[in-house]
């Protein structure tokens, strides 16, 4: 049994016939082909897989695909300027905030969500917003530094 | 240096697609007509399979087909194979019992896989693969590696006792008589603790068959692409290399365990063929607990013997590491010859003995992690030399001034099989000090004190051996395999440069690293320069990126094959100009008459190599060069590492609150680059220090089998690292670089361990265990004043 | 995940009609516990019935001295309320520190209380400042509705509709994270309630409970002094390789005097 979802995702309506137990993140990836959001663990806890749901930073892989059905979602791939880079993304890229590159689609979609409630955030608290997502490459030094600056450019 | 040649820290190439959500992971692959697999594993960690009935499955919707260990024993699919050989101190070879990639007859570890489901989608596998029915008598499990030697449970009959090999190095009458006569013996024992890797990439592959050519392809998670197919063709039997194409794409770290060939590999290939569609694996994360190969675990007994005046005369070390329920792919050389032969450390030690037992467990096989061998070493040395500073009261960093190899005294023979090429401990230590504030400690210390927290302070002085390895010398040691590497840099006729390299790059950054180098040395724009890696049918043969040996050896290969490409501009150059080749000078992308204005830029010279109309005879067209580098020797990245640390005594909780780093890398390519390779390395090793432990119960489960009990480092568990360099270029290649990529978990449970120590030797806590969980912490405090009372 | 039949609730009748007549059939409300429960494949519901439709149960509302948040309220909206955090602020502290950022938004207090987890911050606020409970059929005082662990007062067809917390003289929350999943290995609410001293612990014990020589001493004296002798029995507590059963009970005098300190 399948159900039709439709949604708008990076300012597009999509659909797709999707079985209920189909995690948000599934229906992204498998059958809207944006592989950007990625999935690293079964817990919920990683935080690969966090997009905008409604304006709100969520973890696509606890939700699911017919529980968004009607709602505004923004993935990585609906970040960027065209070919200019997010703020944000300029940041990662020039503080070296990334290795394999794994978590950094979630990382900057959850730094995006500290920023806007918080638009000057210090670098304690941004240590503790990131509770929910997970780098095993960079120990979490130049992240702090790239959503810093990513933080500063959004502001100017 | 130029703005983007060596030493620039330019920021990486790659990012763009990683930040933009256009990365091309394994899991992101799809073929057509794909299907999918799903491993039905084993719940007990020991246990007689007495059947598998799989005929519910088999009519579950979407079924392809499901296969058992017979079905590939039966398609001559080979076992998984050891490619390193101990030979243990009774000159036999170590025990390498049968790992079939399905089991057979008897499940080993909880995650052993029994059989494989193939289904249209992934939900269909997974409702089939829970229909499938095993029937198992649950055995006894030997789970811990304290007791397993020797226990009742009998893992493999060909390992009699559980033993895998008991080795040895050094003259253990020589050391025994060196403690005799020692003014002092400093004794501990502790664990080295069980680690997941944990790549936030799960493992995954997609294999498919062409029917019409006979070719393989598998798309993998794997550091190195060829070695994969090399050892699934020659060992596995799966195809033969030609026929077989190995495609690592962006990978998400590995650490370590991208580098085994693993069971579900080598299923999903042969599968492929059977079921005529392509087949994709992806692990969750609880069946990558319980499937990616573990890190380090040993129990050792260690001394030190010092003389009156504070000088190391000789270290014992009796050592059990686990190897979990099989061999792994390189796991035998992880506690022998990347472990004690590093006992050295910075020190003139005069002598060392170490015996290494290496012992089967009902757990998922322990093979190499970031570091791999030498982790468990700097901690051996640098617990020993903090705790013999402590009891004989001398400041551990003077103590280890006073014992450090001299800069001078290099080429320096440790006396356990390795020769350091050169390095400044001293110097190292000294702006280690500096970057702290050694001198302030006491300060902040007090300032801890009246806060009600203790502070410590702790060191660890390590080396490694890195660059891993000359061929001649591994093979000598057991070796399956050579340790050279390769790059091929392939100018096209309008004057970009293709390099295509052996080494793999997933989160090191090569795509940029190594277009610095051939920018630099060859005067071609850095963006002009593309970087390949990763495809068994694109790239010359490799052995892949691990053991920090990308830069000193895969980076040697392109300087070796930049070389080529040079010595033939010239020739091509000599002609066009009409000058003798002896009179062609190379620099900055010009080829020069001595003396002459007269010159040709590199790009010239490779349109003319391509379109030979006026072209010396006797030369080849074409400007695209290959070279195989083979090291002369490890590298020997050292450092001091300095952590101070504050510890809540109500709750024993620890807080990392500072952390200098000091490191000889040698030349440093891209320093950006580098100090995250530290950083992350770092992280690691505190996580290893305080936070991270995989923990398996009396029958052999995984307790901390998720994120939920499994404590990865988070970024408020850790400080802002300060990080600076010493850098004593090798003399051994000629980049003169050492490598980075493993050294801050290699130096960091040490320092960590060390400041956790001495912030709680004035509670009378002589010892806590990694990781120094707040409980851990706690109980140690508790137990220290119910025996001071 | 098994599979399961996927309802999105009209209304709050509607929802308890079919939990109701199916044993099997659950409700989702955040999913934050729920959703990962069957992607392990830990449950298999016939139903899953979507909460999240229902507005008219989110929201926070403040009458007199008392704060009422709806079942679907989410904890970032806590957190960041001004109301709850100039009626109860160490409501909001507490809001604020349950999971992660990306669980605070999407989470919600009645899918957090419905399922008790021991280790769930939610139940110590609720007992430790007295508040109730409203369902679709009745009110149900804090006191009398964590039973057990995962258990609940609730009845099968019985859905969480709101909370009402009664504002306290002073409050605060300290928690001792478990350093992997930081769920609250113990957990301390003490406040100065509308009825008296309340000392509430979760993650320590299978279920929230109350130390009433904690709430006797600091009713006569409120001072992290007063408390800091009060050892808990280990007896029945909760053990996992994070926490044994006597750290956890010492934590809860630790957290205790802490968080006297904190509510000033």
């Amino acid at each position: 049994m399948t159900l039709t979802v439709s949604m708008t995702v990076n300012g597009e309506s999509v659909s797709a016939d999707v079985e209920p137990r189909t995690l948000l993140v599934q229906m992204l990836r498998e059958h809207l082909g944006l592989t950007g959001t990625h999935v690293g663990c079964d817990t919920s806890q990683c935080g690969t897989c966090v997009v905008h749901v409604n304006g709100e930073s969520l973890k696509s892989c606890t939700m699911l695909a017919v529980q968004a059905e009607g709602a505004d979602v923004t993935t990585i791939e609906g970040v960027a300027d065209g070919e200019t880079l997010h703020p944000m993304q300029q940041a990662f890229h020039e503080n070296h905030g990334l290795q394999c590159g794994f978590c950094t689609p979630g990382m900057i979609m959850s730094s995006l969500d500290l920023v806007k409630n918080n638009p000057d955030p210090s670098e304690r608290e941004i240590r503790e917003w990131l509770e929910g997502n997970l780098c095993r490459c960079t120990g979490y030094h130049n992240i702090v530094k790239s959503i810093d600056a990513g933080a500063k450019a959004m502001r100017s | 240096m130029t703005e983007q040649g060596i030493g620039a820290a330019i920021a990486r190439r790659e990012d763009r697609r990683f930040v933009t959500g256009q990365g091309h992971y394994t899991d992101d692959i799809n073929r057509m007509g794909q299907t999918y697999a799903v491993f039905v594993r084993s719940p007990h960690a020991h246990a007689i399979i007495n059947s598998i009935s799989m005929d519910a499955a088999k009519g579950m919707p979407g079924v392809r087909d499901i296969f058992i260990g017979k079905d590939l024993a039966d398609g001559g699919v080979g076992p998984l194979i050891c490619g390193w050989a101990i030979t243990d101190v009774n000159g036999e070879p170590h025990k390498a019992p049968p790992h079939p990639a399905l089991a057979m007859g008897k499940v080993r570890h909880v995650g052993d896989p029994v059989a494989v489901v193939i289904a249209d989608t992934q939900h269909q596998a997974m409702d089939a693969a829970a229909k499938v029915d095993v029937d198992y008598s649950v055995l006894d499990a030997a789970a811990d590696l304290a007791t397993a030697q020797g226990s009742n449970v009998q893992i493999h009959e060909e390992a009699p006792g559980n033993l895998c090999y008991e080795w040895e190095i050094g003259d253990k009458a020589a050391i025994d008589a060196a403690f005799d006569s020692a003014a002092h013996v400093t004794e501990l024992e502790f664990l080295n603790n069980r680690l997941v890797p944990n790549a936030m990439e799960p493992r995954a592959c997609v294999a498919e068959y062409d029917g019409g050519t006979g070719d393989y392809t598998l798309y993998l998670t794997s550091q190195n692409p060829h070695v994969h197919r090399l050892v699934m063709s020659a060992f596995n039997g799966l195809a033969p290399e030609h026929k077989l194409r190995v495609v690592a794409p962006d990978v998400g770290g590995g650490f370590g365990s991208k580098i085994f060939v693993y069971a579900e590999e080598v299923v999903l290939t042969w599968a492929c063929r059977h079921v005529g569609r392509p087949i994709k694996w992806t692990a969750e994360r609880s069946e990558s607990f319980v499937t990616d190969a573990h890190g380090r675990d040993h129990v050792t007994k260690a001394e030190l013997a010092l003389d009156a005046d504070g000088l190391f005369l000789a270290m014992r070390v009796n050592t059990m590491a686990n190897m979990g329920a099989y061999l792994s792919t390189f796991a035998s050389a992880v506690p022998t010859y990347l472990y004690a032969t590093l006992l050295a450390g910075q020190y003139t030690t005069g002598g060392i003995y170490a015996n290494v037992k290496a012992v089967f467990t009902n757990t998922v096989p322990v093979d190499a992690y970031r570091g791999a061998g030498r982790p468990e070493a700097a901690y051996v040395v640098e617990r020993l030399v903090e705790a013999a500073a402590a009891e004989t009261g001398r400041d551990p960093a003077d103590l280890r001034k006073r014992n450090f190899v001299q800069k001078d005294a290099f080429p320096y023979q440790t006396p356990v099989v390795m020769q350091y090429d050169c390095g400044d401990f001293h110097g190292s230590m000294e702006q280690a000090l500096a970057l702290i504030g050694y001198t302030g400690f006491a300060g902040r210390k007090e300032a801890s004190r009246a806060d009600g927290k203790l502070r410590g302070i702790g060191f660890s002085s390590y080396i490694e051996a890195c660059g891993i390895a000359p061929s001649a010398a591994v093979g000598s040691l057991g070796a399956g395999v050579g340790l050279w590497e390769s790059a091929n840099i392939r100018f096209n006729p309008t004057g970009n440069v293709q390099l295509f390299t052996g080494c793999h790059s997933h989160g090191q950054g090569h795509e940029t690293a190594y277009a610095q180098i051939v920018a630099d040395k060859l005067g071609v724009p850095y963006e002009q320069v593309d970087v390949i890696h990763g495809d068994t049918a694109r790239i010359p043969f490799g052995m892949g990126t691990y053991g920090s040996r990308s830069a000193a050896v895969g980076g040697s290969a392109i300087l070796k094959a930049a070389d080529k490409v040079i010595e033939k501009g010239k020739k091509i150059a000599a002609h066009c100009l009409e000058a003798s080749e002896d009179d062609i000078e190379f620099s900055a992308g010009n080829f020069t008459v001595t003396g002459t204005d007269k010159a040709m830029n590199i790009a010239e010279v490779a349109f003319t190599a391509y379109v030979p109309h006026n072209y010396p005879d006797g030369v080849e067209p074409g400007l695209d060069e290959t070279a195989f580098y083979d090291p002369l020797n490890f590298s020997f990245p050292a450092g001091t590492h300095i952590c101070e640390v504050e510890i809540d005594p109500d709750t024993g909780a620890v807080s990392i609150e500072k952390y200098a780093a000091v490191d000889d890398f040698g030349t440093l390519i891209n320093p950006l680059i580098v100090e995250g390779q530290i950083h992350g390395g770092i992280a690691q090793g505190v996580g290893q220090a305080v936070l991270e432990s995989a923990v398996y119960d009396g029958d052999g489960q995984l307790v901390s089998g998720s994120y939920m009990d499994y404590t990865m480092p988070r970024a408020d568990d850790l400080p802002h690292y300060d990080v600076g360099f010493n850098s004593v270029p090798s003399p051994l290649n000629p980049l003169g670089v050492k490598g980075c990529g493993e050294a801050g978990a290699i130096a960091a449970p040490a320092a960590v361990m060390n400041a956790v120590h001495n912030a709680l030797r004035d509670m009378g806590v002589n010892h806590v265990e990694m990781p120094a969980t707040p409980q851990r912490v706690w109980e140690a405090i508790q137990g220290a004043q119910g025996a001071a009372e | 995940m098994y599979n399961f039949e996927y309802k999105k609730a009209g209304s709050v009748a509607e929802a308890a009609s079919i939990i109701g007549a199916d044993a099997d059939a659950k409700l989702v409300a955040g999913g934050m516990t729920y959703i990962p429960t069957l992607k392990q494949r830990l449950a298999a519901p016939t139903t899953v019935v979507d909460m999240n439709g229902l507005g008219d149960l989110a929201g926070i509302s403040v009458a007199g001295d008392t704060v009422t948040i709806g079942a679907m309220t989410r904890h970032a909206a806590v957190a960041c309320s001004a109301d709850v955090a100039a009626a109860i602020p160490a409501l909001a502290d507490l809001a604020g520190h349950i999971g992660d950022p990306q669980v605070r938004n999407r989470g919600t207090i009645g899918g957090s209380i419905a399922n008790n987890d021991p280790a769930a911050d939610y139940p110590a606020g609720l007992v430790g400042l007295g508040a109730t409970v409203k369902t679709n059929r009745r009110e149900v005082g804090a006191d009398d509705f964590f039973i057990d662990m995962f258990e609940t007062a609730l009845e099968q067809d019985e859905i969480v509709t709101s909370v009402s917390f009664p504002k306290p003289v002073k409050a605060a929350y300290m928690k001792f994270p478990n350093p992997a999943s930081r769920y609250a290995i113990t957990g301390v609410f003490v406040a100065q309630a509308h009825d008296g001293v309340r000392v509430a612990v979760t993650g320590a014990g299978p279920c929230v409970f109350r130390v009433a020589a904690m709430e006797a001493a600091l009713s006569s004296n409120w001072s992290a002094d007063a408390v800091a002798d009060i050892s808990v029995s280990a007896d029945g507590l909760n053990e996992d390789i994070h926490a044994s059963a006597e750290y956890r009970a010492h934590l809860i005098t630790v957290m205790a005097k802490r968080a006297v300190a904190k509510a000033g």
